[in-house]
């Protein structure tokens, strides 16, 4: 069993009592919810004659139905219309603060709390979605919850969870020169497997870890989610404080010291134990594309889709499932394979490094004929940020359409969409089949650069040709 | 159809249906465009939408024979991906009041116990043979016993596990935790007063 690690000393500040049948009642530091998976909660609070305990630890957002053309209310969805009311009710029903469209603070609810400092170190947080594994990246507890759990912490401000274990994923060295944190992750779940973080916590150590920026280690917890495991998280270190600090909840004055000491006191020491441990170098890692129909079915730029005799006896049958759906067969040269759409987005990759890193590539080059290549900001803050450093300029020029803030082709629940049997080049975290809104839609996952780089070649590209080293 | 599972889950009893296939996520067992809802009502009939699209016709849930089942054999990291409870709940209104697999993904397996589904596990050689018999004797009735940790049919019987948690919560009907959660009210608030973030780090 591990202890002294993070996870350990956040779960056991946390518990408020062991339950029968042996799960732990978890208090809740900051509970997150959105337009998708809070309403039957509502309803069910509703029915049950219970109201919400803390209003003022709860913050909400709307970003999964959002259009990214026209923010226009009422929207042209009248489903998505009532989506949204349906929260804004609720909302002011219960007292609950809501960063709506045009607050300046709407976005994609995984870029919206860090970047509002409501997200920090030592918390347990929760929300009705997978990829809140994301806030780990600061130091927090943070998992994703179904509906009847979103209820259970609206009620009480708390849930009842099993304790995970703690395997270290430690990543030595340094990434090289056009690697990023979406292909490092990729790299890991490729290794690991996607079910084989199920019933562990990944903390991620070493240092190339830390030697990430804030941005890149919430796009590797995003992803802990789609190697299996429910949570990921980087222990707290200068990097995170030095990003809170000014944040509009972050604290301040003389608490601010108080805050850094103890956030510093809840860091893995260095004697803990860990109940597994794997050790990646860094410099070995390439830019990592998926070829297939899941996040573990990843390639190094330069290699080939896999033949059966190349994988385990367990990987196959879902192989031989996405030769089939993707139309790609073994052998093929990842590099050089044609897409259709680019999206550049999501909470994986939707934040304002993300977008620089992209228009580096885009900068001074046209998307090539016939794709179509769209940039949606994850946030209203990021999308104000890169405006004013002109970034939207640089998409546009070289041929990007440059949207309003959401999920968009993520999962595909606004009318960004797929069409038929389209290939896209994405930055988001899932390339299941019909995901991003056509039934037989397919999507390569990869780092933003990466899909930039896709957009102006019109195939998957080593973005490493088109970056010089010397380059900003 | 059968109720809504309240109370305690002894046993879930009825003909069974198999979809194999490794790691489906819930994107596959409920597409993204029908979260477009605020309640789960109308789930049902949209579960495994783009599959049996796909399909034709030919998927497991589209074939007649297999109206009505109630307990669902699956195969491994089965609900991986998105925490949508819409997944369960799509189950759920469809008709299924078990599942039965070689492993499930972590979050999907407590939506389900949220709602009184069990979840219990076989190893892949077990599974494969249920998913056989199931395929080949449709119909025929099927009993997952929680206390008995078997899944039986009239010609054979086979053992399961469910995670003495899980299992205990579901024999003994505490399986919605709501209520449990509720009872710890002022412990809540004590712990509250001992995290120094709840009060942005005053000091003492
Ligand atoms: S961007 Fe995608 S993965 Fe992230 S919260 Fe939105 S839909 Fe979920």
């Amino acid at each position: 069993m591990s202890s002294g690690t993070l996870y350990d000393k956040v779960w056991d500040l946390h518990r408020v009592a062991e339950l029968p049948g042996g799960s732990t009642q978890l208090f809740v530091g900051l509970h997150l919810i959105h337009e998708v998976t809070s309403p039957q909660a509502f309803s069910a609070l509703k029915d049950k004659g219970l109201t919400v305990r803390c209003p003022e630890r709860t913050v909400a957002t709307v970003d999964h139905i959002v259009p990214t053309t026209s923010q226009q209310r009422p929207f042209a969805d009248p489903l998505a219309e009532e989506m949204l009311s349906t929260l804004e009710r609720n909302c002011q029903e219960h007292s609950i603060p809501l960063n709506n469209i045009g607050s300046g603070r709407q976005g994609i609810v995984h870029v919206i709390a860090p970047e509002l400092g409501l997200t920090q170190p030592g918390m347990t947080v929760a929300c009705g979605d997978s990829h809140t594994s994301t806030h780990g990246a600061f130091g927090a507890i943070a998992f994703g919850i179904g509906t009847s759990q979103v209820r259970d912490v609206l009620a009480s401000q708390s849930l009842a969870m099993n304790k995970l274990k703690v395997r270290r994923i430690q990543v030595n060295g340094l990434l090289a020169e056009g690697v990023s944190a979406k292909d490092l992750i990729l790299h890991v779940i490729r290794h690991l497997g996607v079910k084989g973080g199920v019933g562990y916590a990944y903390e991620f150590a070493g240092s190339a870890i830390e030697a990430l920026s804030m941005e890149e280690r919430m796009t590797l917890c995003n992803m802990a989610i789609e190697g299996g495991a429910r949570c990921g998280y980087v222990n707290p270190d200068q990097v995170t404080f030095e990003y809170l600090k000014g944040r509009p909840h972050a604290p301040e004055g003389d608490a601010w010291s108080r805050a850094v000491a103890w956030w510093s006191s809840l860091a893995t020491d260095p004697d803990a134990t860990v109940d597994d441990e794997v050790v990646f170098d860094a410099a070995a890692i390439p830019p990592t594309v998926t070829w297939g129909i899941t996040p573990g079915q990843g390639l190094g730029i330069d290699e080939t889709v896999p033949s059966l005799d190349q994988l385990d006896p367990g990987e196959r049958p879902i192989a031989e499932e996405a030769y089939r759906y993707m139309d790609l067969q073994p052998g093929t040269a990842i590099a050089g394979v044609h897409v259709d759409v680019c999206f550049i987005g999501s909470c994986t990759n939707g934040r304002l490094s993300d977008l620089r890193a992209a228009a580096d590539v885009a900068r001074g080059r046209q998307v090539a004929e016939g794709i179509k290549a769209f940039v949606v900001p994850g946030s209203e803050q990021v999308a104000k940020a890169a405006e004013a450093e002109g970034l939207d300029a640089v998409f546009r020029a070289a041929g990007f359409e440059w949207r309003e803030p959401g999920c968009s082709m993520c999962l595909a629940m606004n009318p960004d969409r797929l069409e038929g049997r389209q290939i896209s080049a994405s930055s988001s975290n899932r390339n299941f089949k019909g995901r991003q809104g056509s039934a037989s839609g397919r999507t390569l996952l990869m780092s933003p650069a990466m899909v930039a780089a896709a957009a102006v070649n019109g195939r998957v590209t080593d973005v490493r040709t088109l970056i010089s080293p010397s380059a900003s | 159809m059968a109720l809504f599972p309240t109370g305690p889950v002894q046993q879930v009893s009825g003909t069974a249906i198999a979809v194999p296939g490794e790691d489906i996520d819930t994107d596959r067992i409920i597409p993204a465009r029908f979260l477009k809802c605020v309640s789960f009502d109308a789930l049902g009939d949209q579960v495994f939408a783009d599959d049996r699209l796909e399909l034709s016709g030919e998927h497991p849930f589209d074939q007649a024979r297999y109206q009505g089942a109630s307990i669902l054999v699956v195969n491994g990291n089965f609900g991986c991906g998105s925490s949508r409870e819409h997944a369960p709940q799509a189950l759920m209104r469809w008709g299924i009041r078990a599942v039965v697999g070689v492993s499930f993904a972590e979050i999907f397996y407590g939506n389900c116990l949220a709602l009184g589904i069990p979840c219990a596990t076989a190893t892949p050689e077990q599974i494969k043979a249920i998913q056989a018999q199931v395929d080949r004797e449709p119909g025929s009735s099927w009993s997952l016993d929680l206390a008995g940790l078997q899944l039986t049919s009239a010609k054979s019987s086979w053992p399961v596990s469910i995670d003495p948690g899980p299992l205990d919560m579901l024999r003994s009907g505490r399986w919605d935790a709501t209520s449990q959660l509720l009872d710890h009210g002022p412990q809540v608030a004590e712990l509250m007063q001992t995290l120094p973030y709840i009060n942005q780090f005053a000091s003492k």
